[in-house]
């Protein structure tokens, strides 16, 4: 299958005073296209600054990132993101928060086709009914949803999701990974998630990817291969339990706590 | 529906306040060269209604010019701050030092450098006393955008411009309004400033300042309620342009 997403070989430093501050270490990582690729790693191991670097907004010191066949070296409009903090504009409604990428992406798109495309993607996440509302009127679920339609209004070749989930209590996080399923048969798109939540790892990922302690370099790769929409059982079944267990020893081997 | 009781609460106030002033003046015998009473202030108005309208409009369209010159002035000198962590560093010591000099002290200053330019003297006062919290907090604004923001809009190609209008700008105008009330405070107190300290002046400054050389207490009193209404105006006026553009960032109970 071909790659969407290549990862080469990615290594970076962010210059402090106090010198070279090495974050990233000849990293490779490969997300075909339509598949979901979940990243885990100890804390500050610089998965946002991969996050950055996939959206064109930095540039590695070394090594290549390459997006859908060419050299990523500027933003391009192919991109969707959504963050931990849903960073949604509150002088907008949800229905216009959803639409401001296709002002940027597609400014000569009518209005009226903007706003069935916002409305198409609200519906799927179950968001019918609140276009209308400001983001202070909706709890914090309903907001990182309509963050995922802002993302995804456009029809980007990848969305970047930052611990989106991060935030979240329990029971809404489980109803957005069933969310991400419904989308994902709906509307097929290719995804990097970063995640401190292991469960959340392998419920969503086609592949699971390990980054060792910083500076960061692909310690473990795991493939999932659970085809989707998956049920939310698949948490409990013992597959997953040993495909945790394997995970929580890497993680452990990354923060220096246990012997590979 | 009118909720009564929000107007009857602070009317009555406003009325209990009165009372107890013109009860002391009585029970004091105070006569009205020693301290007007709340009953000496009406005819006070009706003797000099004539001047009250000229040097209200007078103080009145000084104090707006003048506010509007600090927010053209501030919110860029604020954009270039909040945009530039180079030009904040040079500019924010030099605005501190500016601030701090009490303008009693600028209007002879002013007054000397313009002679007989009182239009001008006044709105200078009014726009310099007025733009330092408008510049200040548009530039926290502009600096205090969450990076997310801007990567939302970034990571699609989009100008720095297209961020500023789109994002940081609105995401500012409840802070800008914040500081406007403020402003608005400090730009009727530059105008009276000059109208009270500079010879010949206009405005109801000077008119408060011919009732003190005269020691005409009920004038003086007057000018000064006749001062907290013009100023209960524009604050309200400001007031109802914030509901106007940035009404979204008050957040309703439900």
């Amino acid at each position: 299958m071909e790659n969407l997403i290549e990862i080469k070989g990615v290594t970076h430093a962010y210059k402090t005073k106090a010198g070279p501050f090495p974050v990233l270490r000849d990293l490779n990582i490969a997300i075909p296209k339509h598949s979901f690729c979940a990243v885990v790693g100890p804390s500050g191991c610089g998965k946002s600054t991969l996050t950055r670097l996939i959206a064109g907004l930095m540039f590695p010191d070394q090594g290549e990132v390459w997006l859908h066949g060419e050299l990523v070296k500027s933003p391009r409009k192919t991109v969707g993101m959504a963050f931990q903090n849903p960073v949604l504009l509150e002088w907008r409604t949800i229905l216009q928060n959803v639409i401001l990428p296709l002002e940027i992406v597609a400014p000569s798109m009518p209005k009226a086709q903007k706003e069935a495309r916002a409305k198409e993607l609200l519906a799927l996440v179950g968001l019918e009914g609140f276009e209308n509302k400001r983001p202070s009127e909706l709890s914090g679920g309903m907001r990182q949803r309509a963050s995922l339609c802002r993302a995804l209004v456009h029809k980007p070749d990848i969305i970047i999701l930052d611990e989106p989930f991060g935030a979240l209590d329990a029971f809404t996080r489980e109803d957005l990974w069933q969310t991400m399923h419904q989308l994902r048969e709906k509307e097929p798109f290719t995804a990097l998630l970063i995640t401190h939540d292991l469960r959340e790892s392998v419920y969503l990922g086609d592949q699971v990817v390990v980054l060792s302690g910083r500076p960061a370099t692909t310690q473990y790769v795991m493939q999932v291969d659970v085809p989707g929409p998956r049920p939310l059982e698949m948490l409990y079944e013992t597959d997953t339990v040993e495909r945790l267990a394997v995970l929580r020893r890497e993680i452990q081997i990354a923060q220096g706590r246990a012997v590979a | 529906m009118i909720d009564w009781k929000k107007i009857l609460i602070p009317v009555s106030a406003i009325i209990v306040l009165l009372l107890l002033w013109e009860l002391l003046v009585w029970a004091m015998g105070w006569p009205d060269y020693k301290m007007a009473s709340p009953s000496d202030l009406w005819p006070a108005f009706l003797r000099y209604q004539e001047l009250f309208w000229l040097y209200g409009w007078q103080t009145l369209w000084r104090t707006v010019v003048g506010l509007g010159i600090a927010v053209v002035f501030g919110t860029l000198l604020g954009m270039v701050m909040g945009l530039s962590k180079v030009m904040n560093d040079a500019l924010y010591p030099l605005l501190v030092g500016f601030n701090a000099v009490p303008k009693a002290t600028v209007v002879p200053v002013i007054a000397l450098m313009f002679v007989g330019q009182h239009d001008f003297n006044t709105i200078l006062m009014a726009f310099m006393i007025s733009f330092f919290p408008i510049a200040v907090s548009v530039a926290i604004g502009l600096s205090t955008l969450e990076p997310e923001y801007r990567d939302i809009l970034r990571s699609l190609g989009a100008s720095r411009m297209t961020v500023f209008w789109k994002i940081a700008l609105p995401k500012t105008l409840p802070e800008f309004f914040g500081a406007l009330k403020v402003a608005v405070t400090l730009a009727f107190i530059g105008t009276n400033l000059v109208e009270i300290i500079t010879p010949h002046g206009r405005g109801l400054g000077h008119l408060f300042q011919s009732a003190q050389t005269n020691s005409d207490f009920p004038l003086m009193f007057a000018v000064l309620l006749a001062l907290a209404a013009l100023g209960i105006v524009l604050y309200y006026a400001v007031v109802a342009l914030e509901y106007i553009f940035a009404g979204w960032a008050v957040r309703t109970a439900h």
